[in-house]
């Protein structure tokens, strides 16, 4: 197990490169989802306020 | 023949194409998510050693991936923002507007395990070399090409500027492509090549295949998730919207 993180004496560079792109790549999609959702839960409160205007 | 040219018109417009962004993007994402578990099982535990740069070489695994999806995913933005510029679709420019982030990412990631591999490799985290600093104008032209987009405020202005841009910007992908042909640079040369066959072993091959697959559908996923929130944000002042939005359901 030491010997798999070690890399070999590359472990900083090994980790250090895939572990940035696992972070940004998990990253990336939650903020575009929320980006997504924030967006539609804008528009259904607008159309929720137009709906109650016209009753 | 006609019903085909029908088909792909529909899907041209945000109103028929939104809900299929919201599949494709669903798909993408499992597909992207099995093969980069696999692809980095593969790079840990399946590939072999290499026998000049022992386990080091494994960032080879993400490098390469990222560095190929940043140039595919710019070539592919450019040609969506020049389709909206020359006919005027205004999904073909949120296309352009959805792949640029991501594409900035894979820029960014390139060189980041470049330095990354760089450092124990060459003794040096960063050299202004043709292939290292093409790359970097890359990563900047994905950010110029948001800059610009976001600081115009009418959006149909800010694509056609940002179509320019991008399209100008076309040039730096051959530019990198053969930079390591044309210079003499301390970046390797090309290990696979186009037309021709691999130096590699095959099951390292097979594992840098398997993650750029997996890289391939991840962009995918993000950029259709993206350009959804982007329909959703400009066409919001139109009926289909409002409908889908009263339709109810989660985003």
């Amino acid at each position: 197990m030491r010997e798999f993180f070690a890399m070999g004496g590359y472990g900083l560079y090994v980790w250090g490169s895939f572990g940035v792109a696992l972070v940004l790549m998990a990253a990336e999609p939650l903020l575009v989802i929320h980006r997504r959702r924030s967006v539609w839960r804008r528009l259904a409160r607008i159309v929720r306020l137009q709906s109650e205007e016209t009753k | 023949m006609s019903s085909r040219l029908i088909n792909w018109f529909k899907f041209s417009s945000p109103v028929a194409f939104y809900p299929l962004a919201g599949r494709l993007g669903a798909w993408s994402g499992w597909i992207a998510a099995i093969l980069i578990v696999v692809g980095l099982y593969m790079s840990f535990f399946v590939a072999p050693t290499d026998y000049k740069q022992g386990e080091g070489y494994r960032i080879i695994y993400v490098h390469v991936p990222a560095a190929w999806m940043s140039m595919f995913i710019y070539v592919v933005m450019a040609g969506w923002a020049g389709m909206g510029l020359v006919f005027n679709t205004r999904l073909s420019s949120m296309m352009a507007s959805a792949l640029a982030p991501t594409g900035a990412l894979f820029a960014f990631l390139s060189l980041w395990t470049g330095a990354f591999w760089g450092k124990p490799m060459w003794g040096a985290w960063w050299v202004w070399d043709a292939r290292l600093t093409s790359a970097l104008i890359l990563f900047f032209l994905y950010l110029g090409f948001m800059a610009l987009q976001a600081s115009i405020d009418e959006p149909r202005r800010a694509d056609r500027a940002g179509a320019i841009l991008a399209l100008v910007g076309v040039v730096n992908v051959p530019i990198i492509y053969y930079s390591v042909q044309w210079w003499n640079t301390l970046h390797q040369g090309a290990t696979i090549k186009m037309g021709g066959g691999a130096s590699m072993d095959p099951v390292m091959l097979w594992t840098m295949l398997i993650m750029t697959f997996g890289f391939w559908a991840y962009a995918i996923a993000v950029a259709m998730i993206r350009v959804q929130a982007i329909i959703l944000e400009r066409e919001r002042n139109t009926t289909w919207v409002t409908e889908l939005v009263k339709a109810g359901g989660k985003a």
